[in-house]
């Protein structure tokens, strides 16, 4: 066990964890940050993706001794009021049906949309498709990438 | 208020078990209206009278709506609501609506499968709104000294108009809540609907988009401790010995505990419990025979041709007439294993205590988690509460009880709050998979390309029975068997989205295609005409409606303009499930010599559609759901042991791999039927018969990945 120090929604956290703990596991069991979720654990499913200093990362495979003095921002801390235009979009395209993927394709939509504000297409389904979505919202998510690039521009 | 004596409860439990659906008890309307309560649930505002178990009007106008069933991405929690707030005119925008826990005083049908949350309770739900509303009236005519007649309603209020007078609903809800409701109350004309058939969004959309814990695996308790348990590797495997003394010198661990065929690795966080695991030392023996995806097919080919059958109808006399049949078209189709992969893996959270059991979890069937809580603890069923928490997708998989089993297992031995968490390799290795079937249709064509017989048997692997022979093309057939075998084993299987008809809705689809190819006829024509035979004379019962089932597929060819595009090679598929009809069309078109499907165009007969943006999403799902299976999913095993354990290996559709799905929906105002699987069944059969268009050749087993036709297409 080892005291890691992380900057967390520009908050500062501190946890007493085995340094090969998955920052994913850390957020949930540790922080009680619950928004980030699990769905596989190796990658494949982006349900856990989280920004480190703004790039979407696999929070289920990054070590916490790994984060180092990145700065982490999960999706409770993607804007204060839950107004991120990302996060009105999808409301506006009624995405959501279980909604247990969501977050992921939120924090992964949000640091793309702030690469490529103004993405075609073909780029928006190219930065999506490695979030599943076992509901099978894919059109409404992709939709809703849209809107969000109007409304930011 | 109803109580359910113990033994209409036991009743209850087994029908329950042995249907997933469908009705159980009877329901007092006016029991459980007469007295009005205020109840302090944290949720209902304080003060607020309670109408009934569904609805709740506080003095302050606040609405609070209870949507009994479980949520798991079916939209129940905003439909519900929707279906109750519309009788009462209440002001949608100001309407909370609440998750019920598990309350069979309150509800019936806690149930969410079979598609039958909306069909049970549409008229309850009608009602419960009606009721309220009529009380409200009642009220303020007696006080303003008004014929209730002349009072109207809107957005939560009442008015008068000689009068001018006018109140919110919260201002008559006390003196409302003392008024005894009527025997019988009046609904409101479906054409007068304002709220229903509107485009209304989820109602969690806020808290799903900011990351409120919504779910199962987002409840923590102080002092809960987690369990990840080790399940025998291999089905056919019992447990033999175990060595446990390295995991429990791990880091976190507070006990390793066994119980059935289950070693619970428990402690302090979910990465420590699942290192630790790692280190146990467990042998198994073999219980059962340890089965592999080759020894299926030996299976399904020696009981296809020798298996005992089980007749499941008969109409006419099928050996003549395929005796003397001018054609005969014959074809297998098969279908593997599939776990169901809801992306929120099974986890559920149990603490027993001496004096009661305190469930909370994600569950389709609440009331079978609790039963099952009983029997373990010794406990009867009123000292056992269970929470339904938001669900992370269900698909069959929740239906079961065996992850809240194991939390109250772990739960009672080590005498603590714990949480059961599957690893997503638990989730797809853990069993209780769709069955694998294998199918042979055969048909006997006359002279002028008339189907006289048709032949269907389905052999499973714990299937139960594989067919649905009461369905199409039963009854427009005048002399048909169909039949079924059942292989028993010791891989697992359970209800899995739109049971059998996931896969048979796609092989009886496509097998017409098929036969109306030999007929020489156009596939629609072909359907269409053996409808009218079922209509005009029909061959033993028809137990769908024929008429519902013609107006979805030419409402299907329309909308497709069917046969009439260039370059477009389509495909057609009908299916009724659930109380619903959807027929679809594929569409392929070829890309640099490659076929791409483009589009799916379904019509939908789900009777009224309670909300536009909910239903939508729910066929768009489905198709996607169906195709994305049909194509990639497959589930194989080596001596017991699936050989897929996680989405590497078990592949699920993208979005860079999604057609286009136009979906229109037939206006016949009839009462709602159920959505939540009626679009998958026929999705499957669409692609195959576009791509056969295409390639001219048939797509017969599923995944279509791995068929010849498919090969290098995705």
């Amino acid at each position: 066990m080892a005291l890691f120090k992380l900057t967390i929604n520009n908050r500062a956290y501190s946890a007493d964890v085995e340094g090969d703990t998955p920052l994913l596991w850390v957020l949930r069991d540790n922080l009680g940050l619950v928004g980030t979720k699990y769905g596989c654990g190796i990658a494949q499913c982006g349900a856990c993706t989280v920004h480190l200093d703004g790039k979407a990362t696999r929070s289920c495979v990054l070590p916490v001794s790994a984060v180092g003095k990145a700065k982490v921002t999960t999706i409770e801390g993607l804007s204060e009021k839950g107004d991120h235009p990302v996060q009105k979009a999808w409301d506006e395209v009624d995405v959501a049906q279980c909604g247990y993927c969501q977050a992921g394709q939120i924090m992964t939509a949000a640091a793309f949309l702030k690469e490529k504000p103004k993405p075609t297409d073909e780029e928006i389904v190219g930065a999506m498709s490695g979030n599943l979505c076992r509901c099978g919202t894919y059109h409404r998510i992709r939709e809703a990438v849209k809107v969000a690039a109007s409304k930011t521009n | 208020m109803n109580t359910i004596n113990q033994t209409s409860r036991r009743d209850f439990m087994k029908i329950a078990a042995a249907a997933g659906g469908g009705l159980f008890l009877g329901f007092n309307w006016s029991d459980s209206t007469a007295a009005p309560v205020v109840v302090d649930a944290k949720h209902i505002a304080a003060g607020s009278v309670k109408f009934n178990s569904y609805l709740s009007i506080g003095a302050d106008n606040s609405i609070t709506i209870v949507s009994p069933n479980p949520e798991i991405g079916q939209g129940i929690k905003t439909a519900f609501p929707m279906v109750v707030a519309e009788e009462l005119d209440a002001d949608w925008k100001a309407v909370k609506t609440v998750q019920g826990n598990l309350d069979n005083t309150q509800f019936e049908r806690q149930v969410t499968g079979g598609s039958g949350a909306v069909p049970h309770s549409w008229e309850r739900l009608r009602k419960a709104g009606a009721t309220a509303r009529h009380l409200l009236i009642q009220a303020a005519a007696s006080k303003w000294g008004v014929p209730a007649s002349e009072i109207t309603t809107a957005d939560s209020k009442l008015f008068h108009k000689a009068s001018g007078k006018s109140a919110s609903y919260g201002e008559f809800a006390e003196a409302a809540g003392k008024l005894t409701a009527p025997a019988d109350i009046k609904l409101k004309d479906e054409k007068a609907f304002k709220l229903i058939g509107q485009s209304v969004r989820n109602v969690d959309n806020k808290n799903i988009a900011t990351g409120k814990p919504l779910f199962g695996l987002d409840f923590y308790r102080e002092g809960m401790l987690f369990a990840i348990i080790q399940r025998p590797k291999a089905f056919g495997f019992k447990l033999k010995s175990i060595d446990a003394a390295a995991a429990k010198a791990m880091p976190g661990i507070v006990d390793v505990v066994t119980f059935e065929n289950s070693v619970a690795v428990v402690g302090k966080s979910t990465w420590q419990c699942k290192k630790a695991r790692e280190v146990l030392k467990i042998e198994y023996e073999k219980a059962a025979d340890l089965e592999s995806s080759e020894d299926h097919n030996r299976i399904f080919s020696n009981l296809m041709d020798n298996g005992e059958a089980t007749v499941r109808r008969k109409n006419g006399d099928v050996e003549a007439a395929f005796k003397s049949a001018a054609k005969v078209i014959k074809a297998e189709y098969q279908c593997p294993f599939l776990p169901h992969s809801p992306l929120e893996p099974m986890n559920f959270f149990a603490h027993v205590r001496e004096d009661g059991v305190e469930l909370v979890g994600p569950t389709q069937t609440p009331d079978r988690a609790r039963g099952e809580a009983a029997k373990i603890t010794g406990l009867p069923p009123e000292k056992i509460t269970v929470e339904i928490t938001r669900q992370g997708g269900g698909f069959g998989r929740r239906l079961s009880a065996d992850f809240a089993i194991e939390a109250v297992h772990v739960s009672k031995l080590v005498k603590a709050p714990v949480k059961v968490i599957w690893t997503r390799e638990d989730d797809m290795t853990g069993g209780t998979y769709r069955p694998a079937v294998r199918y042979r249709f055969e048909a006997a064509l006359d002279k002028n390309g008339e189907m006289i017989g048709y032949k269907l048997r389905g052999v499973g692997i714990n299937s139960g029975n594989p067919t649905r022979e009461d369905n199409f093309p039963s009854g427009s057939v005048a002399n048909l068997l169909i039949d079924s075998v059942e292989h028993k084993s010791a891989i697992t299987t359970g209800p899995w989205r739109a049971p059998i008809t996931n896969f048979l809705a796609y092989a009886e689809q496509s097998f017409i295609d098929e036969v109306a190819e030999a007929a020489g006829k156009d596939p629609v024509e072909f359907r269409l005409a053996l409808l009218e035979k079922a209509k005009k004379s029909p061959a033993g019962e028809v137990k769908y409606d024929v008429d519902r089932m013609i107006a979805v597929i030419k409402l299907a060819a329309e909308k497709s303009n069917w046969g009439k595009k260039k370059g477009v090679y389509q495909g057609f598929s009908v299916y009724f499930s659930h109380r619903s009809y959807v027929a679809q069309v594929g569409e392929v078109v070829v890309e640099k010599g490659k076929p791409a499907l483009k589009n799916i165009i379904a019509a939908v007969d789900c009777g009224i559609v309670i909300n536009k943006s909910g239903s939508l999403q729910q066929v768009r799902g489905g198709v996607v759901d169906g195709i994305g299976h049909a194509m990639f999913g497959n589930m194989t095993f080596k001596a017991g042991a699936p050989d897929q354990s996680n989405f590497n290996g078990f592949r699920l559709i993208r979005m860079n791999e999604i057609p286009e799905v136009d979906v229109h929906f037939v206006d016949n105002g009839i009462s709602p039927t159920g959505l939540g699987e009626p679009a998958l069944p026929p999705a499957g059969g669409a692609v195959a018969n576009a791509f056969y268009k295409a390639t001219k050749q048939r797509l017969r087993n599923q995944p279509f990945i791995n068929e010849d036709a498919f090969k290098g297409i995705s």
